[in-house]
């Protein structure tokens, strides 16, 4: 690398002024624009502004009809819905992450082009799946004139047809590598099933031992059930607004210290350099190049957790632990337990209980907790710091695989 | 599962989709016709290129075309499979990464087929044998791979 010059951080231009969410739930059946409206009606709202304040909109992926319930929302429909005027907008699957549509938004008010952005994530999976169960929705499963392009074409033909499989790949050769055992990823379900019990909006509240967890059925070894999150419906929008605009508001706005939205390397599901990583480790790699923070200056993190081993990886990739030793890091539980926030050596990790337990918001849900739990307006479930103050630093990331980005904030 | 999978009524044969087979694909997903697993090449510097591109991304020439390799690989990683996902493909089965000798960074996702997916393990040998699958299309020869013989013992870990 040649010496550069430390990079202008323009993101902290941009703030986060309020979040909102519909309803959450497994099989609820409301319409998927209606979700999306409740959601940013709250999120303007809880901003302190009003439609004709928000002249901009940011959605992953954008309208989509496969797979069923994946998406259903996009741009247009809510513009045309609420009747805003926007002087920007974007829409698309092709981002870093599904957070990368708020990325865009931190872009697009970090340069001036949009004064308030609504940024919203709908899914209605449960929904579209009804009773049927996961395989109903499997990609390409529906035959006929499908044929695998891309990516996919190297996979689905093998019978590899969830990121279950890749993940599960990656999971097995950390745990070759580096002695990583199911008792030990077990936590990261474990932890998100405690918090969840406080979170009045959580699809699973029962209480899971790790005897459930060891005994329920397999998946894609060595990932079984209460390794992979739980299809939902529901909306959830974050509204982004420039930094000087939000100045003596009632509330503090939530700052954003960093960004990290890399692409490096050969970064597929199984082309990557180093399979028990992915692009997440490059994406947080950059975010700490743009901060004088480190991860011992953070008291929440809200770590997007598709598949439990996700979530590890980015533990690793975010520096909380070292590479290989994620393992040994969230065993038993302490280090990531809400109890954490603030200490010296752990961190409250999916103080929600992320989309194992609360659902999957996909991505999100991770950036709306982070939000509140910085605000101190996180109910029965706000963490605390060992001072007694509300959390200060925060992270909020979601993407596994190929795509990544995370997202450093402060109170 | 959906009503609407092509095999029909009474027919078991695993259901499996099938990829876009294209110009710059077809090497690869119709070479086991011939007997061959077929990998893009770039002529100027030898570089084995996969998934096919039209550029070879380490000297960037243009003349790419495909090769034959050796069928020999390794197991780089995988996982068990116990999830039915589509009609008749039948669970458990292995799905792994091979790690292809002619070079470094060349690997393919696959099955490792004619043993017990218990049997499967961590840089296991093997060597590819196709599965040729029915298309309307036009037939496609799935590079699968088998335990090519004795596995590498090595240290106890």
């Amino acid at each position: 690398m040649n010496a550069t010059p430390p990079p202008e951080v323009g993101e902290r231009r941009a703030v986060i002024t309020g979040v909102g969410q519909s309803n959450v739930g497994r099989r609820i059946y409301e319409d998927p624009l209606a979700m999306t409206i409740d959601a940013t009606l709250e999120a303007v709202e809880h901003a302190g502004l009003s439609l004709a304040d928000i002249d901009g909109i940011s959605t992953y992926p954008g309208n989509m009809n496969t797979p069923p319930g994946f998406s259903g929302v996009g741009v247009v429909e809510l513009q045309d819905a609420l009747r805003l005027e926007l002087d920007w907008f974007s829409g698309g699957l092709e981002l870093p992450g599904q957070l990368g549509a708020v990325a865009n938004a931190v872009a697009a008010v970090s340069t001036g082009l949009a004064n308030n952005v609504v940024c919203f994530r709908t899914v209605w999976e449960a929904s579209a799946q009804g009773d049927k169960g996961r395989a109903s929705v499997t990609m390409g499963g529906g035959g006929g004139t499908y044929r695998a392009q891309g990516f996919l074409q190297w996979t689905l033909p093998f019978g590899a047809a969830s990121a279950a499989n890749w993940i599960a790949m990656m999971a097995n050769l950390h745990f070759h590598n580096h002695g990583t055992t199911r008792e030990q990823l077990a936590w990261i379900a474990l932890n998100a099933r405690r918090n969840a019990q406080l979170n009045p909006k959580a699809i699973y509240t029962d209480e899971m031992t790790l005897d459930d967890y060891m005994s329920v059925r397999m998946i894609s070894e060595p990932l079984c059930l209460y390794d992979c999150d739980v299809p939902a419906d529901g909306s959830t929008a974050i509204v982004v607004s420039r930094a000087e605009s939000a100045e003596g508001r009632s509330r503090a706005p939530v700052r954003i210290e960093a960004v990290g939205t890399a692409l490096r390397g050969r970064p597929s599901w199984d082309q990557f350099d180093d399979l028990t990583t992915m692009a997440l480790r490059d994406a947080s790699a950059m975010m700490w190049e743009r901060t004088d923070l480190t991860p011992g200056d953070v008291d929440v993190a809200e770590l997007y957790d598709g598949f439990s081993f996700i979530t590890l990886a980015w533990l690793e990739a975010l520096g909380f632990c070292a590479h290989g030793e994620g393992g040994q890091f969230i065993d038993g539980g302490e280090r990531i337990a809400r109890e954490a926030c603030g200490s010296s050596g752990g961190v409250a990790l999916n103080t929600h209980g992320g989309q194992l337990s609360a659902g999957r918001l996909h991505g999100f849900g991770f950036l709306h907790e982070a939000c509140l739990q910085l605000w101190g307006e996180a109910g029965e479930r706000q963490c605390r710091r060992p001072d007694g103050g509300t959390p200060e630093v925060g992270i909020a990331a979601a993407g596994g695989g190929p795509l990544a980005s995370s997202f450093l904030l402060t109170s | 599962m959906n009503a609407d999978a092509t095999a029909d009524a009474g027919d078991e044969t695993p259901f499996r989709v099938m990829p876009a087979v294209t110009v710059d694909n077809e090497h690869f997903w119709r070479g086991g016709a011939e007997g061959e697993l077929r990998i893009l090449r770039c002529a100027r510097c030898a570089y084995w290129i996969h998934p096919p591109a039209p550029i070879c991304p380490e000297c960037l020439g243009r003349d790419v075309s495909p090769e034959a390799v050796s069928g020999e690989a390794t197991v780089l990683s995988y996982t068990v499979n116990h999830q039915l996902w589509y009609p008749n493909l039948d669970p458990p089965y292995a799905v792994a990464i091979v790690q292809l000798p002619e070079q470094a960074d060349l690997r393919l996702t696959t099955n490792i087929v004619n043993c017990e997916p218990s049997e499967v393990d961590f840089d296991m040998t093997v060597k590819v044998t196709f599965l040729e699958y029915p298309d309307s299309r036009g037939n496609v020869w799935l590079p699968m791979f088998e335990p090519a013989g004795e596995k590498d013992e090595g240290p106890g870990s």
